[in-house]
């Protein structure tokens, strides 16, 4: 079974931080939040594992491991 | 004219019982003429044992209520001589649409899988599925099965006792004492016979109330199930569009907590939501309204005693999914039969802590499906609502969000995974959707279908393999079906009975749920696995 990847991985981190920031710009705040949860569907879909998905949930609820 | 369900169809006339000295016993008494009771009693005047259904009304259903029913109920009402004829007056339909806000986000096709005698739904009232439940004792009646419907017939009080429950009647020429060697209560959400014997019914409650009206138009509208998440004639709620037949179409409109139910329910109040949403120059006529609370609750367990709960009065969805009556009519087909078996003498009582088991299985499968359904439909946080929306959003224009989209997930049987009736699966390479548990899926053979050949008894089905025409064991006969995927032109026996596998040998309950199979006959283990189907393993 595989892991969730909780090490480095996005080459050009500045550049990818920058371009989250930017698709949220001028957004309302009610629109930023609608453009989250569309971004962690899209995501989660991508991924479609799971049991990884399950691991990323603990991971972003900053739960530690068991 | 009259409405059906302004007729009574079981008038009210005096029994003997009444005049009797003493009260007087019966095999089985069935409390409630809804769906569920009449499809118990239809079960055991077939099976040839006498049955009396008591009920405090006279008609059939007051308004629709449930419209909507899938494939698996509708094989068990062809086993109980009622699937053609709803069959035939029912609507089909295959396409869904679902709205958000102003605009379509997508539509879908149920696809149904070819190759079973019955479609994966229909559309209809259920005063007309009842009237046809009513025909059909009559025309057991006619044939002299022991079956007898007392309208106006109210329980006051049901007792408990050893071998018998005590049951007190009410009728317009006054009360009389009746006993029941058991008792199945159909008597639907409210079962006033749990109250009297203090049975709980826990579960959740959800705070949102639905304005039901099936009204009578001559629309344009097509023939499919239309959805609307937070449209505008609707704001920040749902709403729901689906026909039935002559012309009637049912519509749901979410109203949300804080209202006032009397008020909503007036014509006045409800003919010009629907002008919103119909548009001003449908014409209609409103034939029922109601307003509706959901829950979604069972009781700890069917049984108490002499006493089995059965349909609502066991258990409660929401509608989202049609699982009301489909699921109803699940849990007398697994009961019946094991009281038949139990009344011959060759299965013990102890054989009925297996409908516990199985049905509260059901129970909580269709509890869980429709809670999610309704936590979709009225989200219960701003996150949720949040994610919903952006979830309806994506599912415009990407295909991957359209699963995730719950406005009902639409009736299915559950398997009896892990139940002590089962034997452990011996057909390794085996499609999964007919392993122990299962019910059997339907497949064409020839001009004909397997199902109505499985009928109600157990069944020894031989696909490709040798086994003897039949076997005793433990009182019961098993017959077999031998049929092999050689002459099957269309391969459906072979894709959903063998998989891989060459050969296999199914062991089949009279309700049609697998309960054993194997590559091939083992007399021992077959014997074994009969014993165990009737809780003698
Ligand atoms: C708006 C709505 C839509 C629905 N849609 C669907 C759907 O699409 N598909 C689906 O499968 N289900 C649906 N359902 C659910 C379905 O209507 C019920 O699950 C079904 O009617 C339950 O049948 P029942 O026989 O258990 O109870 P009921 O139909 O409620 O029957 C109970 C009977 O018991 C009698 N009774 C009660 N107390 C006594 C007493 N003391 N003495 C004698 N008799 C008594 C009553 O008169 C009644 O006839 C829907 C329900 C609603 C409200």
């Amino acid at each position: 079974m595989s892991d969730l990847n909780l090490t480095p991985n996005i080459a050009g981190a500045d550049d990818f931080y920058a371009e989250l920031l930017a698709t949220h710009e001028g957004l309302s705040k009610a629109d930023s939040d609608a453009l989250n949860a569309r971004l962690v569907l899209v995501l989660a879909n991508h991924i479609g594992d799971r049991a990884i998905l399950s691991q990323a949930l603990a991971a972003a609820a900053l739960k530690s491991e068991e | 004219m009259n409405k059906i369900f302004e007729i009574p169809l079981y008038a009210y006339e005096r029994s003997a019982d009444q005049d009797a000295e003493t009260p007087v016993r019966r095999k089985v008494v069935v409390v409630g003429a809804g769906p569920i009771g009449l499809g118990a009693a239809i079960d055991f005047a077939q099976q040839g044992i006498e049955v009396v259904v008591l009920d405090d009304n006279d008609k059939v259903s007051f308004g629709s209520r449930a419209v909507c029913y899938a494939k698996r109920p509708l094989e068990i009402l062809d086993r109980l001589g009622c699937g053609k004829p709803m069959v035939d007056k029912g609507v089909e339909w295959n396409i869904g649409k679902v709205f958000f806000d102003e605009r379509q986000v997508y539509q879908f096709d149920l696809l149904p899988e070819d190759g079973h005698e019955f479609p994966a739904f229909i559309n209809l009232q259920q005063y007309y599925f009842e009237e046809y439940m009513v025909n059909r004792v009559r025309e057991l009646q006619e044939q002299g099965a022991p079956i007898e419907i007392r309208g106006r017939n109210k329980v006051l009080k049901v007792e408990e006792k050893t071998d018998h429950a005590a049951i007190l009647v009410d009728t317009p020429e006054g009360q009389y004492h009746l006993e029941a060697d058991w008792l199945i209560a159909c008597d639907g959400a409210t079962s006033p016979i749990r109250g009297m014997m203090g049975l709980d019914f826990v579960g959740r409650i959800f705070e949102d109330n639905f304005l039901i009206a099936d009204v009578i138009m001559e629309a344009e509208f097509p023939t499919e199930r239309w959805f609307w998440f937070d449209p505008p004639f609707n704001k920040g709620q749902s709403a729901l569009l689906h026909k039935q037949p002559d012309g009637v179409w049912r519509i749901d409109l979410q109203l949300g907590w804080d209202i006032d139910k009397e008020e909503e329910k007036k014509p006045e109040n409800v003919i010009p939501r629907l002008k919103a949403m119909l548009g001003d120059d449908v014409e209609f006529e409103l034939e029922w309204v109601s307003i509706y609370t959901f829950q979604c609750r069972r009781m700890e367990t069917f049984r108490k005693g002499r006493v089995l709960f059965a349909g609502d009065a066991a258990h409660q969805v929401s509608p989202f999914g049609a699982r009301g009556a489909n699921s109803g009519l699940q849990d007398t087909d697994n009961l019946v039969w094991k009281m038949k078996l139990i009344f011959d003498g060759i299965a013990d009582e102890s054989l009925l802590d297996s409908y516990d088991y199985e049905r509260i299985h059901g129970a909580d499968e269709n509890i869980l499906n429709s809670s999610r359904s309704t936590d979709f439909i009225t989200p219960k946080s701003d996150m949720s609502r949040v994610l919903r929306d952006a979830v309806l959003d994506l599912s415009e224009v990407h295909e991957f969000a359209r699963p995730l989209v719950n406005s009902g997930r639409l009736s299915v049987p559950c398997t009896y995974d892990g139940s002590p009736l089962n034997s452990a699966d011996a057909l390794l390479d085996g499609p999964a959707r007919t392993r122990p548990g299962s019910p059997c899926p339907d497949v064409p053979l020839g001009d004909e279908f397997l199902l109505p050949k499985l009928g109600d008894k157990f069944t020894l089905l031989t696909i490709d393999a040798e086994a003897p025409d039949s076997i005793e064991e433990s009182g019961i006969t098993v017959t077999r079906l031998a049929l092999s995927t050689k002459t099957d032109p269309t391969q459906m026996l072979k894709e959903r009975f063998l998989g891989e596998a060459e050969s296999g040998v199914y062991l089949i309950r009279p309700d049609q749920h697998v309960a054993a199979r194997r590559p091939s006959f083992d007399e021992t283990l077959i014997r074994a696995a009969i014993r165990r189907a009737i809780g003698k393993e």
